[in-house]
């Protein structure tokens, strides 16, 4: 590749050709403030905060977009540099609600440490503001215009990276809104609820539609059985929260957390894990062998559940008909656990910590009870749950590691890797290749499906007269480009599909910490968050294979039966219909 | 062809044909059939003359008899003096001021000598709608010579030459800008573009419109001429929906000369080929700029997107891309076709040829008019504007639209061309010149080019969509006498942050206007904000409205027309007003017949 040379602050630099400014300041450690930049994602240059100065050139540049050139001088810090950057944050804080003491993304604000750093003290040029609409009608998603900066960030997410397209710019001037087609709200359009808008916005214009209260009211309750479960891939988030490096794995203070912000019992969405790979192996091994549809897709993610109900309704036969792992938990608590416990399940109250914002739309899918009761009562982010620390003023890093609860609380390293992009499809198979070969097999990491490439394919020879074809996606767009080929028939070869809405998968999902744009430019927080999860599957857990969960083992001897059981199909097997992309 | 005796041109371009020109054709036609003359005679709908104050106009050839503001009902008369009698009929004759009672034929007049006619030669002269009327004006003529006898870097050589620059605005060397898309490597599809900017956006401006209405040839010739130079072979015309006559007749020509396979493949027996569309914008102001515009054309929302890369090579669905406004390509045949010394030999040392400009506000030709770059203001506005309304004094001109600022009187001799604009702190721009007197409020005139711009702005951007705002919010107050002092100081604060940071050329030259009345008038903005006071007597809130009680008689007309009941009295005795209940509108001095109602 060839190489440029220019140089920064009077100090030359060679980098390879196709750098920005902006990536090339960071070799030299000046450190360009950004606020509308979004690594590969969105980087249309528009909220001027990275404005450099070349010399000869006649306009201040946008460094986030401006290739580096053979022989220019950049100036990042000179007195017209900073004297611009400084009117371009007022101007942007003149149209902001600066209601910061009450926002969700105070003191985790990409605009408010930019006004610190820019050394804002006074807004000179106060006036009219122009958002003022609250979009709350999402089960998920809030939509605050009075925040938004029109930064774009959410608009090339939505549209690019998940291709769902339901935001966009409207209006000109002054009157610009970023807003859903016709002025709709997000319910009422073709959203999948995955939240990736959310972690991508860089101030409180989008967030999630908190639930804490409803906790709290429930926890307060003395009537109710109040029981939480926690999804795989919050505890390899949630210390970020409390100053932890990202991919460390909390559990045991999230558990102790849990215990004593006053849930009666603390379980683990892994086991329903487990039992989903239970029903969802059984289901694709009868699929092939019955001549079913294939290939078969996954059901966990309810960002892709809604994704395929809206926008590709035609392949819904494809889909496993089981339930995702929290509303199994959710379902076995209900019935199993209610009945062993002597619980009304009306009088339960079952609350799920996920890394997903759909989540709170998935709990109240009308296919989704077990007998008239709703699997899932609350569910919450992992962002929420880190509020519900804080307000219960838990020391969180100095609480004691514990484990979860007895029975809902076990689980294996099969379960806990369902947090990362093909997590689901390894676990599947190190028990299809166990009891296909009726065996304890110790080759068991199927590397070729982990990972952050946009698509994984492999051929497993399961047995060896069965070699399965398997491909994992995740994110919409790898999504759209996976379903377009299925409907074209250009799968009909591939057995068995795993898909999740969010890139990278849970780790990365729409309820997770959220980290600002800064740190994404040189992280990949989807990869470092699930050396977390492959880790506790490889060095923390007793089983690796879900099929030896003992718990697991005990619950179809003594309650369900067999796998696809007429009882386990009455608990934990569902339907799907077709969503309006309108309505 | 017939041979006819007479030819009667009526103005068709969107002035004349809104004043009611088409229907004058219809009743010149009846009228030449009921004498029997309608062989002998010929109509033609041409494009625009430039006098568009006069509309609707009518030529008669071979006399050159100029008729202006001709009604339906003045036809059967014309025709029967002027084309069965053979005498002009005077009463309908243009009687330039000043001039006793003499008429003069069309080349006489005031209004057109001065101008020089390069790019407007054949408005007013052709009918749009017939290619052969084009090609026996030497139409394509240049397209066959360059396809035949020159290498494409030979045309860009003769372009550069030439010194013509982007008529746009920018004033970018067109040449240049051909070299930079002809070196530009394709990618493997090889596809290249030429796009035509037709989407003119300054208020009052109607140059570009014009020029497709009344020659649209001349925009198909010289972008297959483009074309040929840089290795395109597909075009786009952009062009405003709200130009529909433009539309319309750009349409018919790019048929027209698919049919005579002068668009198409192989053209003039060559293998050049060159295919031509029109693509139509929605009217948003900063789809005139480049990359907005190309963002519009790709179906995308019309926002500037950051240089580099540059259109010439990543430009129209990320190919390389050469992007000109119409009134650069109707230059481009005349050059071809003259040489580029034949064009150099006109206008300034840097400024070469002609700039066409939109000619209004208090002037009395009202019109569309073509000088020579190096022509004064004064020449401009006195000479071919043919001077101010009602004796009124000369205040300032703004060029450059809302992007623009103003001449102000001092400066009336200020030759206009690309540097000296930029070095008064104005700019040349599409070509809008908007002429105001000593009854405009510079104050004013600033708070409506941004009222526009603001309006205008894309939204990408804070420094544009916010801060002109914020702007016009400061000049709002300044009007409404709420200014307050650091009003000024601030205002340029803004105006310097914005220009330096915006995204694209429209948040870069808006604060312009507001820039450049500071500048030759800080004098008004302080008696607005110290003395709560408008000197021009414009802005509503700072003028009070009063009877003077010795002059008034008491009749009671003013308390009648007064649409807000301010004004009361006693019959016989003066009245007076109410000023908490004043509107301000002027409805009582209108009325008073005694000229006792001032306004201060």
């Amino acid at each position: 590749m060839k190489e440029i040379t220019f140089k920064i602050n009077g100090q030359e630099i060679t980098v390879p050709e196709g750098t920005t400014i902006l990536e090339a300041a960071k070799t030299v450690n000046i450190d360009i403030p950004t606020l509308c930049y979004l690594k590969g994602i969105n980087e249309i240059g528009a909220c001027r905060m990275c404005l450099v100065e070349i010399k000869g050139a006649r306009a201040l540049q946008a460094s986030c977009v401006y290739p580096v050139a053979n022989g220019i001088e950049v100036l990042t810090n000179s007195p017209k540099v900073r004297k611009a950057r400084k009117v371009n944050l007022e101007l942007i804080l003149s149209d902001h609600n600066r209601e910061c003491t009450t926002c969700v993304r105070s003191e985790n604000c990409e605009l408010q440490a930019l006004a610190k750093e820019i050394g804002v003290s006074d807004i000179p040029y106060e006036g009219e503001k122009s958002g003022k609409l609250i979009d709350d009608l999402s089960a998920a998603i809030v939509r605050d215009e009075s925040k938004c900066i029109l930064c774009n960030r959410c608009v090339s997410v939505c549209r690019d990276v998940q291709h769902v397209a339901v935001l966009g710019k409207v209006g000109r001037g002054f009157t610009s809104q970023v807003q859903p087609v016709f002025n709709k709200s997000l319910a009422e359009v073709g959203c999948i609820n995955c939240g990736q808008c959310i972690i991508n916005c860089p101030v409180g214009a989008l967030k999630e539609k908190s639930d804490i209260s409803a906790v709290w009211k429930a926890l307060s309750d003395p009537t109710k059985t109040v029981i939480v479960q926690t999804a795989p891939a919050v505890r390899a988030a949630l210390g970020e929260e409390f100053g932890y490096p990202m991919g460390t794995s909390v559990k045991g203070k999230m558990v102790a957390a849990l215990r004593r912000i006053g849930f009666d019992k603390v379980f683990d969405t892994d086991f329903g894990a487990d039992v989903t790979i239970m029903e969802e192996g059984t289901e694709l091994i009868g699929r092939i062998t019955n001549g079913g549809v294939l290939p078969m897709i996954t059901s966990c993610s309810p960002g892709w559940i809604s994704y395929i109900e809206t926008y590709y309704p035609e392949a819904i036969p494809h889909l496993s008909s089981c339930k995702s792992p929290q509303n199994m938990t959710g379902a076995l608590l209900k019935s199993h656990y209610a009945k062993t416990n002597n619980i009304d399940p009306k009088d339960m109250v079952v609350v799920s910590i996920m890394p997903c914002t759909a989540k709170k739309y998935e709990i109240k899918r009308e296919q989704l009870n077990v007998d008239g009761n709703q699997d899932v009562d609350i569910s919450i982010t992992t962002r929420e749950l880190a509020r519900m620390i804080k307000e219960a003023s838990l020391r969180f890093r100095e609480l004691p590691d514990e484990a979860f609860d007895d029975y809902y609380g076990e689980s294996t390293g099969a379960a806990v890797i369902f947090g990362a992009t093909g997590g689901v499809m390894e676990a599947a198979v190190r028990t299809l290749a166990d009891i296909l070969n009726k065996k304890d097999i110790q080759e068991i990491e199927y590397t070729a499906v982990r990972g952050v490439q946009d698509i994984k394919t492999a051929t497993i020879d399961v047995t060896p007269d069965l070699a399965v074809n398997v491909l994992v996606g995740h994110g919409g767009k790898n999504i759209d480009y996976v379903m377009k080929k299925l409907v074209a028939g250009e799968l009909d070869d591939t057995h068995f599909i795993e898909l999740m809405g969010c890139p990278g998968g849970c780790v990365n999902g729409g309820g997770q910490p959220i980290v600002p744009a800064k740190v994404k430019m040189d992280l990949d927080i989807r990869a470092e968050r699930a050396k977390a999860l492959y880790d506790e599957d490889a060095h923390v857990l007793e089983y690796r294979k879900s099929h030896q969960n003992p718990s697991v083992i005990k619950l179809y001897d003594e309650f369900l039966g067999e796998p696809n059981s007429h009882k386990a199909h009455h608990i934990l097997h569902t339907t799907y219909s077709q969503r309006p992309k309108m309505v | 062809m017939a041979f006819k005796r007479s030819q009667i041109l009526v103005c068709g371009g969107t002035g004349c044909t809104s004043s009611g020109s088409m229907k004058l054709v219809t009743e010149m036609k009846k009228e030449l059939l009921k004498h029997d003359i309608l062989d002998e005679v010929e109509v033609v709908v041409t494009g625009c003359f430039g006098l568009c104050e006069l509309g609707p106009v009518v030529i008669v050839y071979p006399e050159g008899t100029f008729y202006s503001r001709v009604t339906a009902a003045d036809i059967p008369e014309m025709i029967e003096e002027h084309l069965v009698k053979g005498r002009p009929l005077e009463r309908l004759e243009y009687k330039e001021k000043g001039d006793g009672h003499h008429p003069l034929s069309i080349n006489e007049l005031g209004f057109f000598k001065t101008q020089k006619r390069i790019v407007l030669a054949n408005c007013g002269v052709i009918n749009p709608e017939d290619i052969d009327e084009y090609i026996g004006f030497d139409g394509y003529l240049a397209l066959e010579k360059v396809l035949t006898t020159m290498q494409p870097v030979d045309v860009i050589n003769t372009i550069k030459a030439s010194g013509l620059r982007g008529r746009g605005g920018g004033g970018f060397p067109t040449g240049l800008k051909w070299q930079f898309a002809h070196d530009a490597v394709p990618a493997e599809d090889g596809i290249k573009y030429v796009v035509c900017n037709a989407d003119e956006g300054d208020p009052g401006a109607f140059m570009d419109r014009s020029v497709l209405e009344g020659d649209p040839h001349a925009i198909i010739e010289a972008m297959s001429i483009a074309a040929y130079a840089i290795g395109s072979s597909k075009g786009y015309v952009y062009v405003r929906a709200e130009y529909p006559i433009a539309v319309k007749r750009l349409q018919i020509a790019i048929d027209q000369a698919k049919d005579y396979g002068i668009l198409g493949e192989n053209i003039f027996e060559t293998d050049f080929a060159f295919d031509l569309e029109i693509r139509l914008g929605a009217g948003a102001f900063v789809c005139g700029e480049e990359t907005a515009l190309m963002n519009s054309i790709e179906g995308k929302r019309g926002e500037p997107r950051p240089r580099p890369p540059f259109p010439a090579n990543k430009g129209l669905f990320g190919k390389p891309t050469v992007l000109n406004n119409v009134e650069t390509y109707a230059n481009v045949p005349k050059i071809m076709l003259n040489g580029a010394e034949w064009f150099a030999s006109v206008g300034t040392e840097k400024s070469k040829g002609t700039k066409v400009f939109a000619l209004g506000g208090k002037i009395n030709n009202t019109g569309l008019l073509e000088i020579p770059m190096g022509t004064t203001l004064r020449e401009i506005i006195y000479d071919i504007g043919g001077g101010i309304p009602n004796g009124k004094a000369f205040k300032a001109a703004q060029t450059g639209g809302p992007s623009g600022g103003c001449i102000p009187a001092s400066l009336i001799d200020t030759e206009i061309d690309y540097d000296n604009l930029l070095s008064i702190g104005c700019m040349m721009g599409s070509g809008g010149l908007i002429v105001m007197d000593e009854d405009n409020c510079m104050v004013d005139i600033a708070r409506f080019f941004l009222d526009f711009t603001q309006d205008e702005s894309c939204g990408k951007c804070p420094p544009c969509r916010i801060g002109t705002k914020r702007m016009l919010e400061i000049l709002e107050r300044i009007c409404d006498g709420k200014g307050v002092e650091g009003d000024i100081e601030r205002l340029q604060e803004l105006a310097e942050g914005i220009k330096a940071s915006a995204l694209c050329g429209l948040g870069q030259t808006a604060p312009n206007p507001v820039l450049s009345t500071i500048r030759y008038f800080r004098d008004e903005y302080e008696a607005h904000i110290k003395e709560k006071r408008c000197p021009a007597g414009v802005c509503k809130h700072l003028l009070n409205y009063t009877i003077d009680p010795d002059t008034c008689k008491g009749c009671g007309i003013c308390a009648k027309k007064c649409p807000a009941d301010a004004i009361s009295g006693e019959k016989k005795k003066p009245y007076s007003i109410d000023l908490t209940k004043c509107i301000k509108c002027g409805a009582c001095i209108e009325a008073c017949p005694f000229g006792s109602i001032s306004r201060a």
